[in-house]
């Protein structure tokens, strides 16, 4: 489903680069999961997969099923199925809840051919996502993110995952902020989507959120390289040892 | 030969006089309201169109900017449209003509042609200064309006709107409007053309809100691509009194909007909010003064303005905190969204401070959309075109969401959003 070979990648205002030559292959129905040390690239590289302006790619390539998605802009990636649930989720004042998940789903559909949803089946998808997701309604009537704890935020983030029902799932750091049973319902929330169509990347610091969703492969994200890539166990190892081994190995 | 003589009269300037001159046989008014007449007249005559060497003007040079004026045209077809707000009670000024048709209950509504002619507007007929080029103008043509009184602890539950509807020639026209003691009401004043055909209009509201009132006053500009719009709203506030007003330019191609204010009883409160919206090659002026004369008095001013294409936008906000009036709070904010490299907005807060215990402050920015709003949008399949008007929607409807009345804010929302999809 994704295919990354040799990303090179800067911050387009200075040049800095970030991603140095990174692989990785993640297949349809597999769960992935990066790790790596604070700074490492992992935002990044989830903002340079969704289109992210502020970045441009040197070398290399980006292959969603099977096709370059370079040339895409972060809108026309998304209405192909990408989807990152942000680390630090935006707030923005005056646009109101509701309304931002109607128009998203609404031009995503739009840009893949099909109807638009009309209101009443809309509000029912909204109210049945949020439920699940033991989202409060009255979140919803207030203006996108504003306001919203860490938690809520991160809540809100897998809600709009859940209606726009993505087929790469992109989750940065989506368990830091939330409380025990948020990470459950969160969790629950994640796996509800696995399917055999569908990849899910999970960036994450902790093995508490592996033992929830539990990942086919684990990644460890290094100075803008992928450095060591096996199954959970890996993670179970950094939980244990750190990440100092496994540099030095790779250095 | 004199000195005035040899001063060249613009284009406008010659039409106006000319304007005055053909119809000066059919302005309505007795003896006194004559002769007030006479004396703006002759003013306009000395002082010619302001240019940008007066103060108040010096953003706005409306001699060099103001080209043509269209004669008077008393045979135009106007025709009312549906009231912003259901459920709202309407009087029309149709090209210039007041029509007492639909006054709510309890509120003594008069024609404002009826008191030019028996003589009772004559002393509403003045300049505020001698930089008043708005009152002069409207004062020297003014034909019409209404007289409102509503009357004291009277509630009106809904709108009352003022539609002035324009279509062509000029129009003048006069508001005065007193709120009696603990009345409560919400008046529109909607000014719109319904054809392409270049207006001048002019138009000056009165208002007196006595103490304990609670009014809201919508300003709503809506004139056309061709019009010349120039407003001015006075306003006195008594003791404990609440005063909202929400001035709106959504049109016209040369628009000055004046609100001057003078806050006269303690405990009042005020809150001007302004959404200007600007596009094409218009000048949308919004000059604002405020006197706060009393001690104990809050007011707040925002402005959100939005510019396209080569428009220029003016703010010009003056408060002035006299030396009794301690403990005031005001703050003024203009915030301006600049969506071209060739549109041009200038902003001109000043405070006078003369009472040392107040709490006053000002801010002006320049903003551009938020690049990381817009790419979270994106990231959410929503295209850039229709991310950027739903930010340009969001900064502005912070503003109009203060009216917390949906049978308002929903007919505003639309003719903002309508407004964008026709400039964005
Ligand atoms: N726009 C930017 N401007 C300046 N520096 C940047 C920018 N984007 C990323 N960086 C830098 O790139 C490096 C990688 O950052 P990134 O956020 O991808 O790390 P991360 O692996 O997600 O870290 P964390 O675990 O703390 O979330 C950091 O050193 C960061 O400061
Ligand atoms: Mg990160």
């Amino acid at each position: 489903m994704l295919e990354i070979k040799n990303l090179h990648a800067r911050i387009a205002e200075d040049g800095t680069e970030i991603i140095r030559g990174l692989n990785l292959t993640v297949k349809a129905g597999e769960v992935a999961a990066i790790m790596g040390p604070n700074g490492s690239g992992k935002s990044t590289l989830s903002y340079i997969l969704s289109g992210r302006k502020d970045y441009e790619v040197t070398e290399g390539d980006i292959l969603y099923n099977g096709e370059s998605i370079l040339e895409l802009d972060a809108s026309e990636r998304a209405a192909k199925g990408i989807f990152l649930a942000f680390q630090y989720p935006v707030e923005i004042p005056g646009v109101a809840t509701m309304q931002f998940l109607k128009v998203a789903m609404n031009e995503q559909r739009k840009y893949r051919g099909e109807d638009e949803l009309k209101t009443p089946d809309f509000i029912r998808r909204v109210k049945e996502a949020a439920a699940e997701l033991k989202i409060n309604p009255d979140m919803l009537k207030r203006p996108l993110n504003v306001g919203f704890s860490g938690g809520e935020k991160k809540r809100a983030e897998i809600l709009q995952m859940a209606l726009l029902e993505p087929s790469l799932c992109i989750l940065d750091e989506t368990d830091s902020g939330l409380d025990i049973d948020a990470l459950k319902i969160v969790s629950d929330g994640v796996n509800a989507l696995r399917s055999p169509d569908r990849a899910v990347i999970v960036i994450t610091h902790y093995q508490r959120l592996l033992e929830y969703i539990v990942p086919d492969t684990v990644h460890v994200l290094y100075k803008g390289q992928v450095i060591k890539t096996g199954d959970k166990s890996l993670a179970l190892d950094l939980e244990a040892n750190g990440y100092a081994d496994i540099i030095g190995a790779a250095a | 030969m004199n000195i005035q003589n040899t001063i060249t009269r613009t284009a406008a300037e010659t039409a106006l006089l000319e304007a005055y001159n053909h119809q000066v046989s059919d302005l309505p008014g007795d003896g006194a309201v004559l002769s007030a007449r006479d004396l703006l007249l002759s003013d306009l005559k000395d002082a010619g169109l302001p240019t940008r060497r007066l103060e108040a003007w010096h953003y706005t040079d409306l001699r060099a900017l103001l080209r043509t004026v269209p004669a008077f045209d008393g045979s135009a077809f106007a025709e009312a449209v549906a009231p912003l707000a259901i459920g709202s009670s309407v009087l029309t000024v149709l090209n210039g003509r007041a029509d007492v048709g639909d006054a709510p209950q309890g509120v003594v509504v008069k024609r404002y042609g009826e008191s030019l002619l028996d003589g009772t507007a004559a002393g509403d007929l003045v300049e505020r200064n001698t930089e008043d080029a708005i009152g002069r103008i409207n004062g020297t043509f003014v034909r019409d309006g209404f007289e409102i009184e509503i009357p004291e602890e009277t509630v009106l539950v809904q709108p009352l709107e003022l539609q002035i509807v324009q279509s062509a020639g000029q129009s003048h026209s006069r508001f005065p409007v007193t709120f009696g003691p603990g009345s409560k009401a919400t008046v529109i004043e909607r000014h719109l053309s319904v054809d392409g055909t270049p207006s001048l209009v002019s138009s000056v509201s009165d208002l007196i809100i006595e103490a304990g009132a609670e009014v809201t006053w919508i300003l709503l500009q809506q004139q056309g691509d061709d019009d010349t719009h120039l407003g001015q709203l006075n306003f006195e506030l008594g003791e404990n009194a609440s005063f909202k007003l929400f001035v709106i330019n959504a049109g016209g191609k040369l628009v000055r909007q004046e609100v001057h204010g003078v806050v006269t009883g303690e405990g009042s409160d005020f809150k001007l909010r302004g959404i200007n919206l600007m596009g094409g090659d218009s000048l949308t002026d919004v000059t604002f003064t405020l006197g706060h004369d009393v001690a104990n008095t809050t007011s707040t001013e925002i402005i959100r303005n939005v510019l396209f294409d080569r428009a220029r936008g003016v703010f010009q906000g003056q408060i002035r905190v006299a030396q009794d009036a301690q403990k005031t709070d005001a703050k003024m904010a203009c915030n301006t969204l600049l969506l071209s490299d060739d549109a041009d907005f200038s902003a001109k807060p000043e405070l006078e401070i003369f009472a040392d215990d107040v709490q006053c402050g000002h801010g002006a920015t320049v903003i551009d959309l938020n690049p990381t709003h817009l790419y979270y949008l994106q990231a959410r399949g929503i295209p850039e075109n229709r991310a950027r008007a739903m930010l340009v929607n969001a900064f502005v409807d912070e503003i109009v969401e203060e009216l917390e009345s949906e049978t308002l804010i929903e007919p505003l929302e639309l003719i903002i959003a309508e407004w964008l999809a026709r400039h964005a």
